[in-house]
């Protein structure tokens, strides 16, 4: 609980200390580089926003960053937005000279792969889930149309559909660093795909894994639940959250999302059972939780509607 | 049926203009929302005159959904109204007619909930046909974005594996021969056409659940046709006087002509 508590605070520091920066920085053509967290050697990590996507955060709320090997560098997540792309690119120029070859997708929400489009003068290869181009062509223009009312269509930009994409699991090589990707069936959303960098013991869980902001849910909660029981055997003593601090311990970081989700389930299944109407299940179910997570009033409702279709065919 | 013949023609030009414009009307003044209700009420009632009267009719949403693609609605009617039929109409949604409900003899029309999509900030109407062959509404304004346009991760081969399978649940009635109440969830993708096949990567043809029908020892409780504004699985809670122990029979036709059957026993209920 202390915990959890403690994560809260620093996902709403965090959103401060970003606020302030992003504000400062310039939207012209020489974007600025983001200070970066270094999660573990070689693995960097612009800490997201703590907040919904605004003009002043340009939709840089989720956690992006890259992985530097020997020979070339991985983007994972690209951004929430042209600009903020832009700025990760020039943050990545002002580290390496190294080539940037793979920009990695952990999954199709806005805030993670509008941001595409600012690496296409690298050539990279655009990896995704297998289900992730037809998840973009579904969502993109609405997506796009959201986005550019808060923040200018030249700021906005497009997501770029992946060519490379991953069915179940894919290794690719930096170069004496091996990244191990695995994609899942419905979870957070239907896109879903972790990526193991075997060089450090880091696993980047994209939005499987929320610390501090509450999660959301856009897939399958039990999906959800066994992905994380894949995830917590993998060979990692650590993961980068797609919302949170730049690092947790793993598995114990998963720990309150798991608490969470499994007090949703519980939730949801005694008020079926109960004959409570959707309405007021969605008003009461998960409220435990209330205290222990960043925005909880402004995704819970959706997460309890989205878990109640699920668990209400059981 | 004047309404079906002419809604798909007045769905289709208002989706090709929402679609095009996903936001241009969250903001918009009430006078141009009197004035979209005006044009579309006209369309889906033939130009019949339509009172507003929230003494005999209410509709309870939530001012800002939570989930677009499933707001849950509520609908109550005085007791003492004499109600044939009941339209709930999303002024802004691409094919605004969510469902029409037509009342049998065994209805107790005096309370309904179902579940719609809600593509953009607008009003939902309800709209009672009397006996007499008036016309009664009431509204809300809801906020919601995206309930037909941004699906989310629903898993199409799962949804269409559980095709046409029902659940009911029923209250016990107050004391006997009083009204009971059912939910009733069908499983249904109800595909609205803007949805696209992961493998094909082409947009699934609209498929949604046409007519329902509930019935008990032959006599009606009540006939819905739907449209694509009703949610993925369509739920209905209704009341209705039960004749005698006969189960309850529904029947469902969807859009691709697709026509599922299942009875409910209402007999082993306590009373």
């Amino acid at each position: 609980m202390g915990k959890s508590f403690n994560a809260v605070i620093s996902c709403l520091g965090a959103a401060l200390a970003c606020g302030a920066f992003l504000c400062a920085a310039p939207a012209g053509a020489n974007p600025m580089p983001f200070d970066m967290a270094q999660a573990a050697p070689g693995d960097f990590v612009r800490v997201g926003a703590c907040d919904e996507a605004t003009a002043a955060n340009l939709d840089g709320i989720a956690n992006i960053g890259f992985i530097v090997g020997h020979d070339g560098v991985a983007v994972i997540d690209p951004g929430g937005s042209l600009a903020d792309g832009n700025r990760l690119r020039a943050t990545i120029q002002a580290d390496t000279t190294l080539p940037i070859r793979y920009v990695i997708m952990t999954h199709a929400h806005p805030d993670h792969v509008f941001g595409g489009a600012a690496f296409l003068p690298d050539h990279p290869v655009y990896v995704g889930h297998w289900r992730l181009p037809a998840a973009l062509a579904n969502r993109a223009t609405y997506d796009h149309a959201r986005l550019a009312g808060l923040l200018g269509a030249a700021r906005t930009g497009m997501p770029v559909a992946p060519t490379l994409l991953v069915h179940d699991t894919l290794a690719l090589d930096l170069g004496g660093r091996i990244l191990r990707l695995r994609a899942f069936p419905p979870a957070h959303t239907d896109t879903d795909l972790a990526v193991l960098d075997t060089g450090s013991g880091t696993l980047w869980a994209g939005d499987l894994l929320f610390v501090g902001r509450v999660p959301a849910l856009d897939g399958s909660v039990t999906g959800w639940l066994r992905a994380l029981a894949v995830l917590g055997a993998m060979p990692a003593s650590r993961a980068i959250p797609g919302h949170g601090p730049a690092i947790v311990p793993w598995p114990a970081g998963a720990a309150d999302e798991k608490r969470y989700l499994e007090a949703l389930v519980k939730d949801i299944r005694a008020d079926l059972a109960a004959g409570e109407p959707i309405d007021k299940i969605a008003a009461t179910a998960g409220t435990s939780e209330r205290q222990l997570w960043a925005l909880f009033d402004s995704y819970n409702g959706h997460n309890v509607i989205v878990a109640t279709k699920e668990l209400q065919w059981e | 049926m004047g309404m079906s013949r002419h809604l798909p023609a007045y769905a289709v030009i208002t989706a090709a203009v929402l679609l095009a414009l996903p936001h241009a009307r969250a903001e918009e003044s009430e006078a141009a929302r009197a004035a979209r209700w005006h044009d579309v009420a006209a369309a889906i009632f033939n130009g019949k005159p339509i009172t507003e009267n929230n003494a005999v009719l209410q509709l309870d949403a939530p001012p800002r959904a939570m989930d677009s693609a499933l707001v849950p609605i509520s609908i109550t009617i005085r007791p003492d109204a004499k109600v044939v039929a009941l339209t709930v109409v999303i002024d802004d949604n691409p094919a605004p007619v969510a469902a029409k409900f037509q009342f049998g003899p065994l209805a107790d029309p005096h309370a309904l909930k179902t579940r719609v999509r809600v593509d953009q900030y607008t009003l939902i109407h309800a709209v009672a046909e009397l006996q007499d062959g008036s016309l009664v509404s009431t509204s809300r304004f809801i906020k919601a974005a995206g309930g037909c346009s941004a699906p989310g991760g629903t898993d199409q081969t799962e949804a269409l594996a559980r095709i046409g399978r029902m659940k009911m649940r029923l209250t016990s009635p107050a004391a006997p021969g009083e009204p009971m109440t059912a939910d009733l969830l069908i499983s249904h993708p109800n595909f609205n056409g803007m949805q696209m096949n992961p493998v094909t990567r082409l947009y699934t043809p609209a498929r949604y659940v046409q007519n329902v029908s509930v019935t008990e020892g032959g006599r009606t409780i009540f006939m819905m046709q739907g449209d694509i504004s009703l949610s993925e699985d369509p739920a209905i809670t209704f009341d209705f006087r039960p004749a005698g122990t006969a189960p309850l029979d529904v029947q469902v036709n969807d859009s691709a002509k697709a026509s599922f059957h299942q009875s409910f026993s209402i007999s082993s209920r306590p009373s």
